[in-house]
This record gives structure tokens, sequence and C-alpha cells, in this order.
């Protein structure tokens, strides 16, 4: 199964996990999996069903964007992660 | 890449004793020094990445180093602001760190600028310095930073904090991306709580605040590989180092556009939150200017006059358990505050009714008083019950629980 990176100011909707392991053959299923399972989590994510543009997420070292987006298919051990907006220093 | 730094300047007999371990490495060489010293950097921030990253440049023989901080050393702030010390609280960030800079390299020129950053003062700062350093704990200066550096043209080397997890990038759009390609628009207001609310490990700063001081280095001497591009994740509790690919967005309102035609906004109104602490954004005025008034407030004298005589008051303190473990006033209902929030949402999605979540211990038909550390996330927390439909009176207690460990019992912890 894929996973999911959750960021720290994330956790407070996962439970405070980490890492969620999710279903799904593209990174669009795995979100709706994710966000199924957590479903505070999707309004931060998705504006209609859209990715909202302050939500990054990377496959490996590349931005989904500029894969194929939400269709970019995924196999069992795919890495996703959410990489947040932080300002803090 | 190439240098950033053509020009050098001589070294003296003692500079040369003082950086020998520089000047014995190829990469740096004599040349290298004296191209250090004829640099300049603008350090926005002499806090949590401030400290190293003042302390390091210091020693490292920047020639100039320009610290912009309008704010006073706190002892809260020594968890992690090392360059300060327990002999300068209540002294101007910048007269304290000037003070340990000079003492570690008395070679190096410290301009100070006791002014909070803005639009209005920022090309003017900025302009003097061949690379500018970003240390803020906001977004509204960060998405400033970011655009005044690329009407300018000038390297942005990027670092930012959170908890255990700490990023790290050079933005210069005449080479690669800016910040706004990564991060278009700001999270909204809420959904990223600042170190103040969030707390922060004290070494993280020192991790990435000595990372950026790097590839300052980098980018003066043309050495190595520069973070342009590219982006470092450090995550301290998985102690894992991760980079990730950044590009440049054609369409980029900022950088995708010529310099000359850049124009520096209101950046607390595009992140809907205020930069600092004196900033006027959110705030009531006398005549009604900024922002109605919605909400109202109690004052810590006033909420112990009412307790001492008697009177049944009910205190809603929305902070984290760990910050109840430090302090609290006897008797308040504590539920966090980004609980309030998941319940707020899960009624207004229609997923759970009101009873179901944690918004049934807060009562609807009677004063509540809210309290946090400071009064920002009470404040905010009151604006989610509104949202839920709490129609009865919600005061706001002012200053939060600093200000009643301040005003009314000294002998509580603060932090």
């Amino acid at each position: 199964m894929a996973s999911i990176k959750i960021p720290t100011p994330l956790r407070a909707f996962t439970e405070n996990q980490a890492q969620v392991v999710v279903s799904g053959g593209t990174v669009g299923a795995a979100l709706d999996d994710l966000t199924q399972r957590f479903p505070e989590l999707r309004q931060h994510l998705y504006e209609g069903d859209k990715l909202r543009n302050f939500v990054n997420v990377f496959l490996g070292e590349e931005d989904v964007r500029f894969l194929d987006g939400l269709e970019t298919e995924i196999d069992a051990d795919t890495n996703l992660r959410i990489i947040p907006s932080i300002a803090g220093g | 890449m190439q240098p950033l730094i053509n020009e050098t300047v001589a070294l003296s007999n003692e500079e040369v004793r003082r950086y020998s371990r520089h000047l014995i490495m190829p990469e740096v060489g004599l040349e290298g020094q004296q191209k250090l010293k004829a640099s300049s950097i603008l350090l926005i921030g002499t806090g949590g990445l401030g400290s190293p990253l003042a302390l390091y440049l210091a020693a490292a023989g920047i020639g100039r180093i320009g610290l912009v901080d309008y704010d006073v050393v706190d002892e809260s702030n020594l968890q992690r602001q090392i360059i300060h010390g327990q002999s300068t609280v209540g002294v101007l960030k910048i007269d304290s760190a000037e003070q340990r800079m000079r003492d570690l390299n008395p070679f190096v020129q410290v301009d100070k600028y006791n002014v909070p950053l803005t639009s209005e003062n920022a090309l003017e700062l900025f302009a003097p310095y061949d690379v500018i350093i970003d240390g803020t704990d906001n977004f509204p200066t960060r998405y400033l930073v970011n655009d005044a550096c690329v009407k300018l043209g000038k390297p942005n080397v990027y670092g930012s904090i959170f908890r255990f997890e700490g990023q790290l990038s050079v933005f210069y759009a005449n080479e690669g991306p800016c910040y706004r390609c990564m991060f278009p628009t700001p999270p909204p207001p809420g959904l990223v709580p600042s170190c103040a609310e969030g707390g922060v490990l004290g070494i993280l700063p020192g991790t990435i605040g000595t990372l950026q001081a790097t590839e300052a280095i980098k980018l003066l001497l043309g050495i190595g590989e520069p973070m342009i591009g590219r982006m470092l994740l450090y995550d301290a509790l998985e102690m894992s180092f991760t980079k990730i690919r950044i590009r440049k967005d054609p369409n980029c309102p900022v950088c995708g556009i010529p310099a000359e035609k850049v124009e520096l906004i209101d950046y607390e109104q595009f992140c809907g939150m205020p930069a600092h602490d004196k900033s006027e954004f959110g705030k009531t005025t006398q005549n009604g200017h900024v922002e109605e008034k919605v909400m109202s407030e109690i004052t810590v004298v006033e909420l112990k006059a009412r307790l001492d005589s008697g009177e049944d008051v009910l205190i809603l303190d929305v902070r984290n358990p760990q910050e109840w473990e430090i302090s609290a006033l006897d008797g308040s209902l504590r539920i966090p505050k980004p609980q309030i929030e998941a319940a707020m949402n899960d009624v207004l999605a229609g997923r759970k009714p009101r009873e179901a979540t944690v918004l049934a211990q807060i009562p609807t038909d009677r004063e509540i008083i809210v309290q946090c550390r400071s009064g920002a996330r009470s404040a905010d927390s009151i604006k989610f019950l509104r949202n839920v439909g709490y129609k009865n009176e919600l005061v706001n207690l002012k200053g939060g629980i600093l200000a009643w460990a301040r005003e009314i019992d000294p002998e509580m912890a603060t932090y």
C-alpha cells in the first residue's frame, strides 16, 4: 500500500499520525482514501474537487502538478508527501 | 553558478590569522576570504534563525551585516535565540546581537535597523546588500521579502521552521524559481500556527539557520551547488533530510513578469494576518478605520474583581494540555482551540450535530470568558463558536494568562 507523509500542521486532523497508509492507484484516489478517513482534512486540501494552491503534493522529488496531477499513477511502494507552507523563524 | 561577488578587499595580518582555516582551503583561499570581506548580507529577523546566522556570518568574516528587527530580548527567546543572553533581556535584539557579533569578530561592520520590515521600507533596506536572508516568523513578511528580492534581482536565502520540521531553499528569480512559484498563496489564517502558538524545538533554528548561512557563503563565492530550484525538508524526529525540486512557474504573478513591474502590496491583507505585533491589522481604532469591533473583551483586573465578588464566572481555556500543565486559572473549562475548530468544521459540514462534539461541553445560554496565552487563540475560538451559532455573551480575556500573571499573580509561571 502507498503511504502519505502528513506535515506537522495537518496532523491535528489525522489523529497525530505522521504517515498514513492509503489505497488507490492514483494520487487523487490516494488522497480520496485519506480524506474519507479523515474528513476534516478534505477542506484543508481541496477547494471543490481541485487541490488548494497552497497544498503541494510531491511524489519523490517531483510536484505532482508537473507529473499528471491527481491522475498520476502510483503503486504500492509510492511515498507521497504533502509539503506544508510554514513560516516560523 | 558565477560568484555574486567579484571584488575583493585586502585583509590585515590579524585577519589572515583569524581566517586561516578558510584560507588554506582551495574553495575559499585568500581571494575568497577577501571577497567575503567585500560582501554584504541583510538578515531579516534576529530571532531563532537570525541568531546562528548572525553569529556564523560574523565569524566567517562577511564585511557588512545588516540586522532588521524592532523587538527586544525576552527570556522566552533564550531557549533558541542563542545570540542573546540573560544579560541582554529587555535590550533591543539588534543591539544585543551587535554586542555578541562584535565580540566574536571586531572586523565586521554591523548595520542596525530598528524597524518592522514593510512594503514602504523594504526596497530601500535591501538595495545596499548582496544577499537577503529570510529569518522572519510570519507569512506576510515572507511574501514581502520574496517580492522585494525579485524586484531587486537579489537572492533570498529562505529558511523556515515549525515544531520539529524545517525547510531550506534559495529563491533567486534571476536563476530559478521564487517563493511564490512554490507557495503561490498563503494558507488560510489559523491553519498553520506560529511558533509562539505551536512551539518549536529550540535547536531546530540552529540547524536551519546554519544551513542558510552555508548557502549564503556558497552564493557569494560561487562554490558548490546552491539550493536554487530545490528545497531541503528536515524532520528532526525522523532525522531525515529530503530534497525536492521546485520549478519556476512561468505564470508566477511576481517572477513571471518583468522585475520593474513587480509592485509591493499590502501583505497583511494578502495573508489575512498581521505581520508583527505592532501591526494595526485587524485591530480596532477609535474612529473604526481598521475594522469594526466585533468582540467584547474583559481585562484581567475586571475578571479578578468579578471572581473576588464571589460571582460564578465560566472561564474557557482554549490552550493546549501542555500549556495547562504550566499554569492555568482555577476551575476553568479546558478545551483546546484545535478541537473547537474541528468541531466547528464537523458541525458546519453536517457530519455531526453540535451535541456530538466537544461543543456539547460549552454552554449556549450563559456568559463565557474565553482565555488563552495572550488573547489571539481565544479570539479565534470565539469566532468559531459564533460560526456554529453561539449567541450568548462570549468575552475575550485581554492579554490572556500572560496578563493575569503580570498584573494579578506574579507568582504564576509564564512561558
